[in-house]
């Protein structure tokens, strides 16, 4: 196979930079071994949320959060970048209609009653929004096994907020109809899309609900007809609704994934998943061929002039650790750095401390393209997205989201640019 | 590696993160199969040689797509067939899935009394006593003997003389017996692509006798394929093949599931093997296919069927129509049309593989296409069935672009 991009791996980051490249008209593949983390993560785009305290404005904070952070994926693109990234990836999805802006994080609660800082959040969760503090309610489902409206809500009730407002909330567990014991978010997702079970809701809900409440459910209000299954809760409720963010798989987070499959194939992008990747055909410094195994025994070639990495960090398995301590890129060899030394701790006791491992990944130049341990390109045309960055602790900052589109959207800008 | 560890040892890798679980077709309309990672990765452990501790295993339709969906690379759905293997071994396997499983006896049976043949499948009060003498569903969609086979064709077909590249049609059962004018606009695309094409003698891959949990007699029948393809094979020609599900089994499924894993013949026939569209585009990257296709102003609609997916190669079909002037192509959006071989014939499951396929036939009766492509013969028998639009294999969209129909 032939095309002017490979971009590898298919979780945001991956599908950001091979929408904007396929829209900037390069013949653009996506190789994948499966599907990425949007089906497991909520679609907040989480941009700067603690530094380490809460941050207010990611805008603001960025300069000063890259400046202090050499190593970090932020401190290699501009705040300006990060902008206009987050700018694009919201025009390319306007069914989702996300909402909010760098100016200013939003605090939306999480399943257990944290209030997280994120930029921008779709428009079914703006109205969790708890800066302004107020009367919430969250809606337990009789048999979904990963929401308790109960024990968020307690949680939730001690949150400290900076603008001092309060937070009044309460759980209510519904008695919604059907027999299984424990049923999926997907089937809830089903369900929802189904009036006479809407009603059944919205009729056992509404003599609970006190007035100036805003009603939050866990997030499976639909799926393919998510919007219109929203907005009739907000009428038949008279009181804005949003969706809680809960425990993988994330609903709302398929439907980010489906809206961006489906803008790569209307941009003329191929979407090939299930090969592994093994390797790579290389000249000169260049990176001619990406070579993967399909079903075939034989390997497969996918010829570009550009490739994108995209491939994850520890967790995809794009970084590895083996039982020697030696840590590699699993796909090229490219040199990992942030690695601490075999003596040096490398992981803490806790949980939830501080990790020095975690912060390995690849470190790169200002155009994204990975670089050795001096400084210079691994491969004039290779670059490298997401999570498989170095530097960065996006569970610690809340930047996940963030990175993944920033610099995808940064790398397929470069590449637009080299292009043309 | 052995084919055990290889299959078995992927559920290590399973991180239940539950991608599988949300693209599952078929849990994902009845309670009655759990989902691929509670019968997969889950059970697997439990499963000690002292057969399956849960029987909703039987309700997996083996599209496969638990697989190609995970991101860790667990082979959830090998694993699955293994385990339904077993338990079939155990407690027997119905005559029924024995009798569909053989689509080579079937053919052979079928071909010279073809009107009566097909009379009888399309008898309604006669279909009903079938359901419920071998359970196999009345309104279930039945392909249509032609009366003659491919292969007969073929044995009178002069290949062309003086092509300076061979390729080898697996053309499969279906197309010997019941669409073999498909087999001819598959050579005829190829002719017209200056190939020479050679059709050797060849029966069933087994892929049914395997999805029917019949692993020995599926593993005597890929073996005899692949003998049937290995000298080609040896001297580096392709072996194209038209039928999707097929040439997955050629080119994996027989190695992972039926623990041939170390056979070097099917290796050797596995690494020439090509799904005919996939041969054809990479003739297009080489600068290598015709690309005198004539406008077809029509709109098509395209499903690509699960074991499509499976080959991990794209939709290789999207690309060539791409290059078609004038075709207006619109993508399925749903992942699996239900049928998945056989599994949408039995009559226990023939609701459920009709409530799989709900969204297609919607989306398909939506856009009132002019037809309907798909790789897989029994993706088009069941998409043509629910919906009456006709359905062809992508190669006949070429052949009328072509213009070789006259």
């Amino acid at each position: 196979m032939s095309a002017d991009v490979v971009v590898l791996g298919a979780g945001l980051s991956g599908l950001t930079a091979a929408l904007r490249l396929a829209e900037g008209g390069l013949r653009t593949v996506l190789v994948a071994q499966g599907v990425g983390a949007t089906h497991l993560a909520p679609p907040t785009i989480d941009v700067l949320g603690y530094d380490p305290e809460l941050v207010e404005s990611p805008a603001q904070a960025l300069p000063a959060f890259a400046a202090a952070h050499a190593d970090h994926p932020y401190a290699r693109i501009s705040a300006e970048t990060v902008a206009a990234g987050i700018g694009w990836f919201r025009d390319k999805v306007p069914g989702l209609g996300y909402v909010g802006s760098l100016d200013e994080n939003l605090l939306v609660p999480t399943a257990v009653g944290a209030a997280k800082p994120t930029a921008i959040v779709p428009e079914a969760m703006a109205a969790g929004d708890l800066r302004s503090g107020g009367r919430f309610v969250f809606v337990g489902l009789r048999a979904f096994k990963s929401f308790y409206p109960a024990y968020l809500a307690e949680n939730l009730c001690r949150a400290k907020l900076s603008s001092g407002a309060t937070v009044e909330a309460r759980g209510i567990q519904l008695n919604d109809p059907g027999q299984e014991p424990d049923v999926t978010c997907m089937e809830y997702a089903r369900q929802f899309e189904r009036p006479e079970f809407r009603k059944a809701v919205t009729s056992e809900l509404l003599p609970q609900l006190q007035a100036e409440e805003k009603v939050g459910f866990p997030s499976v209000l639909g799926l393919d007809d998510h919007r219109a299954v929203w907005q009739e809760l907000q009428d038949v409720l008279q009181r804005p609704v949003f969706e809680v963010p809960s425990l993988p798989p994330s609903v709302p987070g398929i439907r980010l994934f489906r809206a961006l499959r489906k803008a790569l194939r209307s941009a003329g992008g191929r979407l090939v998943l299930g090969p592994v990747a093994v390797g790579a055909e290389t000249s000169n410094g260049t990176v001619d061929a990406l070579v993967v195994q399909a079903s075939a025994n034989r390997p497969t070639t996918y010829a570009a002039k550009w490739f994108v990495l995209a491939t994850g960090g520890f967790a995809t398995g794009a970084i590895d650790l083996d039982s020697f301590g030696e840590v590699r890129e699993t796909v090229l060899g490219l040199p990992v750095a942030g690695v601490p030394d075999v003596e040096a701790l490398r992981f803490s006791p806790g949980y939830f401390e501080d990790h020095p491992m975690a912060r390995a990944g690849l470190a790169v130049d200002e155009h994204l393209r990975p670089v050795d341990a001096d400084g210079n390109p691994a491969f004039g045309n290779v670059y490298a997205v997401g999570a498989v960055l170095g530097g960065a602790e996006p569970w610690r900052e809340h930047s996940g989201n963030g990175l993944a589109i920033a610099t995808g959207f940064a790398a397929a800008s470069e590449i637009l640019e080299g292009a043309s | 590696m052995e084919t055990m560890e290889l299959v078995r040892g992927s559920l290590d890798h399973c991180v239940k993160c539950t991608i599988c679980e949300t693209f599952c077709p078929v849990s994902n309309v009845t309670p009655l199969f759990p989902g691929p990672k509670y019968v997969g990765p889950q059970a697997e452990r439990l499963r000690t040689g002292e057969g399956s501790p849960d029987a909703s295993l039987d309700y997996c339709s083996a599209c496969g797509i638990c697989t190609f969906v995970c991101p860790q690379g667990v082979k959830v759905a090998e694993i699955n067939a293994k385990a339904r293997a077993a338990m079939k071994a155990e407690h027997g396997v119905p005559l029924r899935d024995r009798l569909i499983a053989r689509t080579t006896l079937m053919g052979k049976l079928g071909t010279p009394v073809a009107p009566v043949a097909n009379w009888f499948f399309g008898n309604q009060p006669l279909r009903r006593l079938v359901e419920k003498t071998v359970k196999v569903h009345h309104e279930a969609p039945m392909p249509r003997y032609a009366g003659r086979t491919f292969q007969s064709w073929a044995r009178s077909h002069t290949p062309l003389q003086d092509a300076a590249h061979a390729v080898v049609l697996f053309h499969g059962c279906n197309i010997n017996y019941f669409e073999p004018k498909l087999g001819e606009m598959a050579v005829a695309v190829l002719e017209h692509n200056g190939l020479r094409v050679l059709i050797p003698p060849q029966e069933c891959c087994g892929l049914p006798l395997q999805s029917n949990g019949l692993f020995d007699d599926a593993r005597s029948y890929i073996r005899k394929l692949t003998q049937s393809f290995l000298p080609y094979a040896n001297r580096g020609y392709e072996v194209l093949a038209m039928s999707t599900s097929c040439g997955l089994m050629l080119k994996r499924e027989a190695r992972e599931m039926l623990d041939l894993q170390d056979d070097e013949d099917l290796k050797t026939v596995s690494a020439h093997t090509y799904d005919i569209c996939e041969f054809l585009l990479a003739l297009h990257d080489h600068g290598e296919l015709k690309t005198d296709f004539k406008p077809l102003p029509m709109t098509v609609t395209y499903h690509p069927p699960c074991q499509l997916m499976g080959h991990w190669m794209g939709k290789p079909a999207l690309d060539l129509f791409a290059l078609i002037p004038e075709l207006k192509v619109e993508e399925t959006d749903a992942e699996c049309c239900g049928m998945a071989g056989t599994y949408g014939l039995k009559a226990e499951k023939y609701d459920i593989a009709m409530a799989v396929g709900a969204p297609v036939f919607q989306q398909v009766k939506d856009v009132r296409p002019d037809l309907v492509a798909s790789d897989g013969e029994t993706c088009r028998w069941q998409i043509q069935k629910a919906t009456g639009v006709e359905s062809v294999h992508p190669v006949e969209v070429l052949y009328k672009a072509y213009g070789l129909g006259g």
